[in-house]
């Protein structure tokens, strides 16, 4: 081997230096590059790691793009503490979220029952740089659905009726539900219903939950009340006499200095026309047989709805 | 309270470790998930290694197949594998086979391959069957190469078996995933001292049975 | 293949995005790792290859390989969602990403190093110097490109590493290919998980050949 070592191969190392430095620098920069933070006009739109949160986030998107304004979407954040931090933060300016849950978020002793009573305490139990605009009539509460056959099997009508069975059932939901207040602590607190097992699925009641329940490998879980997969499976919702489960009207909740007053009418606007039932139609074009992108499915609701 | 005294108070609290769902349970969960893993890994993995380093036949086959299995994502074969199959141990197993094998694969593959010919020809000319060969020549020669690709295999396992719990296993992972769902980073962070405790004590102990085991002239 | 056409658009912005999250830590951690390498080394002085027989060198040589080796104990997953504590940053910045495998391809990069610097014969280095080569420029007109082959063969395989690591970003909403993973099983769409295993594997095979060809360039000298 023999080692010819010359200028040219100085040179190339040197341009190697030169050109990763380069490239690093607008790594760094590349936060911005990629609106990691809210910029000038743009809103930021974030939504949970399900998927009716996603959809509901590119609904917004796509109306305030229709009414001029321009927005993009920060999809999948995590759980409420996660996209809570990011909004306080300010990273994103808006955030679908449902009325029950976040109040207990934040208030977890609240009294509030009704969907007025939540809407008017919200306010005040935000932290300071948040808020929320106007509910929308679309409901999707969280609820504890069983097969019919377990419904029949144990003569289920209502989660209290859980409770004599407590022994024999492991009840399937995301992890955070081991720790919510409308989760495993009310279930006890409210009904006496103490599950022998909780089963942690990461999936947001999505496919693996409702096969688990399919398969008996869960006898309860916590499913949206819109997944077109209660209706299609025939399984049954346990009634929720002591509401657990509060009242969850779809509100955005907001950074207040990354919204302007334009952008808070057009969310306004979309809030008012939003309906339960179109909830479960986008949640079954999006997760159902024709598997539309949440994107698209947005879009083509707000051309036809937002005139 | 910082956030290294809030992990302690989570370390010592009232039954952290006993309880259900405490230390301990989550800990063998996260050895026994670890260990079937690793078991059938090499259930795969050592003969496939043995037979192209004793052969050299498939050479360029292997090194392709564990350079293209190192390039698969595990949280892809996992959220596929539990779509097909549902809950339960199959899926996770099956995703975290196919991230060890190429680790040791690769090490008793090139272990076995990098044994000097000529040490080879000799014991076959003093008529060693092939079969003595493989295990009274080349293995004790390849040791210390397969135990790096064994050892490396833990590693990636034992880090990697976290994420089981991204659907309904136990194991370490269960307080990574459920501290994330709730932001609870002082759960977070005990979570990473554990799994990297378990790690690193697990790699001693192979480091001292691959002492004990391997013959003292190729040390 | 259906849900693939209706969504290339999609799929070719998450793999831009992935490729920006493989590439930049393994620069960015290449730069850093090869000068910890050097150091582990110790002085080459001539007529003595290496401290690597005094037990100072040892001992420094264990030490920053095994420091090295300890971050791989630590899952992916939790250096990125630790990261924001750590940093200061945004749960949702790239930055955490960018950080948490610039420090893998560390762990990855020292131990591959420190072997490259050892590849090269110390013969060589004293004849350089016998030609009347500094210190300073005998490392880098000498020792660093002969270096550079074994230095390549580690960078290939931090970089495989590093693209299957990115998706898992996507578990704290880091977008990437990953997004393919948690959204295809939230939708119960195998056929959007296998887009993304797919074409994560086509981004590593791509790379892992332009990788090979930069060191087959660099090295020239080898076939001269």
């Amino acid at each position: 081997m023999t080692v010819n070592i010359n200028r040219r191969h100085l040179l190339g190392l040197a341009g190697i230096g030169a050109g990763t430095l380069a490239l690093s620098a607008c790594g760094l920069s590349g936060e911005t590059a990629f609106g990691s933070g809210s910029t000038g006009d743009t809103v930021i739109i974030g939504s949970a790691d399900f998927t009716e949160s996603q959809i509901i986030a590119e609904i917004y998107a796509a109306a305030l793009n229709k009414r001029g304004l321009t927005a993009e979407t920060r999809p999948a954040i995590g759980a409420r503490e996660a996209y809570i931090g990011a909004l306080q933060e300010g990273t994103v300016g808006v955030v679908p979220d449902y009325s029950g849950n976040l109040l207990l978020y934040f208030d977890a002793q609240t009294k509030a029952q009704t969907p007025e009573e939540i809407m008017k305490a919200l306010p005040s139990a935000l932290s300071d740089q948040l808020s929320v605009l106007d509910p929308s009539p679309a409901e999707n509460k969280d609820s504890l659905v069983v097969t019919s056959e377990v419904a029949q099997k144990f003569g289920l009508k209502s989660i209290a009726d859980l409770a004599a069975h407590s022994s024999e059932i492991t009840l399937g939901g995301p992890p955070e539900f081991a720790e919510r207040s409308y989760g495993l602590p009310g279930l006890k607190k409210n009904y006496g219903f103490e599950p022998a097992k909780f089963s942690p699925i990461n999936d947001g009641g999505g496919p693996l939950t409702v096969q688990a329940l399919i398969d008996d490998q869960v006898q309860t879980a916590d499913l949206f009340s819109t997944d077109p997969a209660i209706v299609k499976n025939n399984f049954v919702v346990l009634e929720d006499p002591k509401n657990n489960f509060l009242a969850q009207q779809v509100v955005p909740v907001v950074n207040a200095k990354q919204v302007s007053v334009a952008a808070a009418d057009v969310l306004n606007e979309v809030s008012a026309l939003l309906k339960t039932e179109d909830l479960i139609a986008l949640n079954d074009r999006v997760s159902g047989e024709e598997k539309a992108n949440p994107t698209t499915a947005a879009k083509d609701w707000v051309d036809q709805k937002l005139t | 309270m910082n956030i290294f005294d809030k992990t302690w108070a989570w370390f010592t609290a009232d039954g952290a470790w006993t309880d259900s769902g405490g230390i301990f349970q989550r800990l063998l969960e996260h050895l026994g998930y670890s260990g079937l893993i690793l078991f059938f890994a090499a259930l795969i993995a050592i003969p496939i290694g043995l037979w192209v380093g004793h052969t050299g036949k498939g050479e360029n086959i292997v090194v392709g197949v564990t350079g293209a299995l190192r390039a698969l994502p595990t949280l892809g074969l996992l959220t596929l594998f539990a779509l097909w199959m549902g809950l339960g141990l199959t899926a996770p197993v099956i995703a975290l086979v196919i991230l060890a094998i190429s680790p040791l694969l690769a090490g008793v593959y090139s272990g076995i391959a990098a044994v000097d010919p000529i040490t080879v020809d000799a014991a076959r000319a003093q008529g060693m069957t092939e079969w003595q060969i493989l295990t009274r020549v080349e293995l004790p020669l390849a040791a210390p190469l397969i135990f790096g690709g064994l050892r490396n295999a833990t590693l990636q396992v034992i880090a990697t078996v976290t994420i089981m719990a991204y659907i309904n296993l136990g194991g370490l992972g269960r307080y990574l995933i459920d501290g994330l769902a709730v932001r609870d980073y002082p759960r977070m962070v005990a979570a990473v001292v554990l799994v990297a405790v378990l790690a690193l004590v697990v790699d001693a102990l192979l480091a001292l049975i691959q002492r004990a085991l391997t013959s003292p002239g190729t040390r | 293949m259906n849900w693939l056409q209706s969504n290339l658009q999609h799929v070719g912005e998450l793999t831009a995005l992935h490729l920006l999250q493989s590439i930049i830590p393994v620069i960015i951690g290449t730069i850093i790792a090869v000068p910890i390498a050097r150091f582990a080394m110790g002085r080459r002085r001539d007529g003595r290859s290496t401290e690597r027989t005094t037990s100072a060198g040892k001992l420094r040589r264990g030490l920053v390989i095994n420091s090295a080796a300890l971050l791989y104990t630590i899952p992916s997953l939790a250096l990125f969602v630790l990261m924001p504590l750590v940093l200061g940053t945004s749960i949702t910045s790239l930055l955490n990403v960018y950080v948490a495998l610039t420090l893998y391809v560390i762990a990855m990069m020292v131990r591959s190093a420190v072997d490259a610097f050892d590849s090269v014969s110390p013969v060589t280095l004293e004849a350089a110097t016998a030609m009347g080569y500094r210190t300073t420029r005998r490392f880098w007109a000498v020792e660093l490109p002969l270096a550079v082959p074994v230095m390549i063969a580690g960078l290939r395989v931090a970089l495989v590493s590093n693209i299957s690591m990115v998706s898992v970003g996507a578990v704290i909403g880091i977008q990437s290919l990953g997004t393919l993973f948690t959204d295809g099983l939230r939708r119960d769409l195998p056929a959007e998980i296998i887009t993304g295993i797919v074409a994560t594997v086509l981004l590593a095979l791509v790379l892992d050949r332009l990788l090979a060809l930069l060191g087959s360039f660099l090295t020239r000298w080898r076939t001269a």
